[in-house]
């Protein structure tokens, strides 16, 4: 099998232009997606018979809480690539994945804990999809802790590549275990993250909400991975004249 | 040519004889073990009913923080030495040894801690009826932790002072061992029927026993790079 | 049994950022011993470790008997004794339990075995007291006997004389000697030449960069 396409798609250069061409081709149709995602959800979908306006906060927390872990899958994805195939590259974007999907679950867990005010009357209850997107973020920092504690740069892609790919093994188990124990202790008083009757005008906006935020995910994911490899092959000849243009 | 079981034994026999020769260094994780139990009566209360309530998850807290104690030192004498680097050139598979290592491990640490948790669950006013199950579910659970901890040693190797960075790999990766494990305590407090949390333990101690030394493995052969 | 044969081509190892190999070749076959010299940081380690495989380079191969060491890495470590830095020795283990254990994982072996390569290389009278006791040159002398003891045909040693007093350098070069003797192949990385003859050696000289 001729491999050549491949590591022609990890070389640095290569992979800068690519990055640079594409960025506008996700960052456009994003802000466009999430502007009429926020109208739609804000503006024309009716109030929750149950929970008023409130509700309406789920068109930012359930798209940051989907990308939060879709943030963490691909780092493990692309870092499991870069330990396998030794490919500089991969590990680039992996450490590009890693500050952007703590980002997404700091905000999936501030909109669950504004969320929650109005329904507990606390911000913070225990409630489970919380507790589990707690941990992610604990493991996002792990992640980035383990990182910059390594000096070597290679040392640090290949390490964290595993403790990536050993966390993904283990994120569906900590969100079971957590919604298990949830279930144990589930005090009478406490009431779930309802999943409101869902009507279509409030689900289109929804769903528009979600394609938008995973738009903007990998429009970040690109502007990070140039910066990123912009870093590494500082040394470089082509980053001296991609500098320079 | 020596069999891989052979190899096994050497390489926990090695362990045991050196931990035996450093009696007082088995003894610390479990002296943590009690003085962290012991706080909390301190802390909360003396009275039994409520120190009843709390004992599952001081008890697994304890454990896993003691244990945690123990996980540092799990690879660090060995890479200092040169012993990591005999074993990646050995001509053996280094995913073996090291799941050998971390038996030896378990056995040093683990087990010790499953073994003393009735004391510590007698000081919380526990009744004697409930240890079989307390020493069955530490004991369970210990060897996922273990595992786990392998891992996390593996990846903080090359790290000057990684104790602090050990922990915050190791402790959210060990949330469903704590979640299953202090449930499992408290059904055996209880009296209740404790097969569902040891299932799960017992399923985390599989994926942990097949999964664990490859990424141990992977981390090891990178720190010696 | 065939000659064996290690080549290296033109390999270009980076450590952190530094590039500290810049397009090392050698190559050495059964009988021949491999002296590495070169200044402190001229990446004779980088060499050795590359060598057995701990390393990987960035571009270049190696091959042992026609084959790249990482293919079957396991088999090519069977054949190699690899000798690092520091002795690699448990400080609370005498040096008998020493190479007890570490030998033992190799290849099965004895006691009468693991006494004769001390008494070889003179370590015969502290045979059975802790490592912990012992002097760092005291320690190179077991170290050495469990390079003997691997029987493996490829030997990688990083400086092996180093805290070994005359007597013990000339031991090395008996080593050495034997080794190539018996068909094997020994690399090593030194700063003072080790005392063998002439014909047999390979001269690898590495400038810093």
């Amino acid at each position: 099998m001729d491999w050549t396409w491949f590591h022609r798609f990890g070389s640095p250069p290569h992979l800068y232009g690519l990055a640079r061409r594409l960025t506008p081709w996700f960052a456009w149709p994003a802000a466009l997606l999430i502007a009429i995602g926020l109208y739609g959800g804000l503006v024309l979908a009716p109030p929750d018979y149950q929970q008023g306006d409130g509700f309406r906060i789920i068109y930012v927390h359930a798209p940051s809480a989907w990308l939060s872990l879709m943030a963490y899958t691909w780092m493990a994805v692309a870092a499991a690539i870069g330990l396998v195939w030794r490919m500089k590259a991969a590990h680039a974007a992996a450490a590009s994945c890693a500050p952007i999907g703590a980002w997404f679950t700091v905000a999936a867990l501030g909109t669950g804990m504004l969320w929650g005010k109005p329904m507990w009357g606390t911000y913070w209850a225990w409630d489970p999809r919380l507790t589990a997107e707690l941990v992610l973020l604990f493991l996002y920092l792990g992640y980035i802790g383990l990182r910059s504690a390594i000096e070597d740069p290679q040392r640090a892609d290949r390490t964290s590549a595993v403790l990536a790919i050993v966390g993904v093994v283990n994120v569906p188990i900590v969100r079971y275990s957590v919604e298990w124990w949830n279930s144990i202790h589930q005090a009478p008083s406490v009431m779930k993250f309802g999943k409101p009757s869902i009507s279509w005008p409030m689900l289109t906006p929804l769903l528009i909400m979600f394609i938008g935020f995973t738009l903007l995910f990998v429009a970040l994911l690109l502007v990070r991975l140039r910066g990123e490899i912009l870093r590494r092959e500082r040394r470089a000849q082509w980053v001296a004249e991609v500098v320079t243009e | 040519m020596s069999g891989v079981w052979h190899c096994a034994q050497l390489v926990i026999g090695r362990d045991l004889r050196l931990a035996f020769r450093n009696r007082a260094q088995l003894l610390h994780p479990l002296l943590f073990f009690g003085i962290v139990t012991t706080l909390f009566p301190l802390a909360l209360s003396p009275e039994p009913s409520r120190l009843r309530d709390v004992a599952p998850g001081v008890l697994w807290v304890g454990a896993l923080l003691a244990s945690l104690l123990a996980i540092e030192f799990l690879f660090r004498e060995d890479a200092q030495d040169g012993t990591l680097e005999q074993y990646a050139l050995s001509g053996r598979s280094l995913t073996w040894l090291l799941f050998a290592k971390t038996v030896s491990h378990w056995l040093l640490s683990g087990l010790p801690l499953a073994l003393a948790s009735p004391v510590v669950a007698y000081g919380l006013a526990v009744s004697p009826g409930a240890m079989p199950g307390i020493v069955a579910s530490v004991a369970l659970g210990t060897i996922a932790l273990s595992l786990l901890g392998a891992v996390s040693a593996g990846l903080t190797l090359g790290i000057k002072r990684g104790g602090a960075l050990l922990s915050l790999l190791t402790l959210p990766l060990a949330v469903p061992l704590l979640i299953f494990g202090a449930q499992a305590t408290a059904r055996a407090i209880a009296g209740a029927d404790m097969s569902a949390p040891m299932y799960f333990l017992a399923a985390c101690a599989v994926l942990g026993i097949t999964l664990a030394p490859l990424a141990a493995a992977a981390a090891v052969r990178i720190s010696l790079e | 049994m065939s000659v064996h044969r290690l080549t290296g081509e033109a390999l270009h190892v980076f450590r952190g950022e530094r590039h500290v190999l810049r397009g090392v070749s050698f190559a050495a076959q059964g009988g021949e011993y491999l002296e590495v010299t070169g200044r402190n940081g001229a990446g004779k380690t980088s060499l050795l470790r590359t060598i057995v495989g701990l390393v990987h380079a960035e571009s270049g191969r190696i091959e042992w008997n026609g084959l790249d060491i990482h293919r079957d890495a396991r088999a090519f470590h069977a054949q190699v004794a690899f000798l690092g830095h520091e002795s690699p020795l448990k400080a609370d283990l005498t040096a008998m339990e020493n190479l007890h254990f570490a030998i033992g994982i190799r290849r099965t072996i004895d006691a009468t075995e693991i006494a004769r390569a001390l008494g070889e290389t003179g370590a015969g009278g502290f045979a059975d007291r802790p490592v912990r006791t012992l002097s760092a040159g005291q320690r190179r002398r077991v170290a050495l006997a469990g390079v003997v003891l691997a029987a493996a045909p490829l030997w990688v040693l990083d400086e092996p004389a180093t805290h070994l007093d005359a007597d013990g350098h000339a031991l090395v070069g008996r080593l050495v000697e034997r080794h190539r003797a018996s068909g094997g192949i020994v690399i090593a990385a030194v700063h003072a030449p080790l005392p063998v003859a002439e014909p047999g050696t390979r001269h690898l000289g590495l400038t810093s960069s």
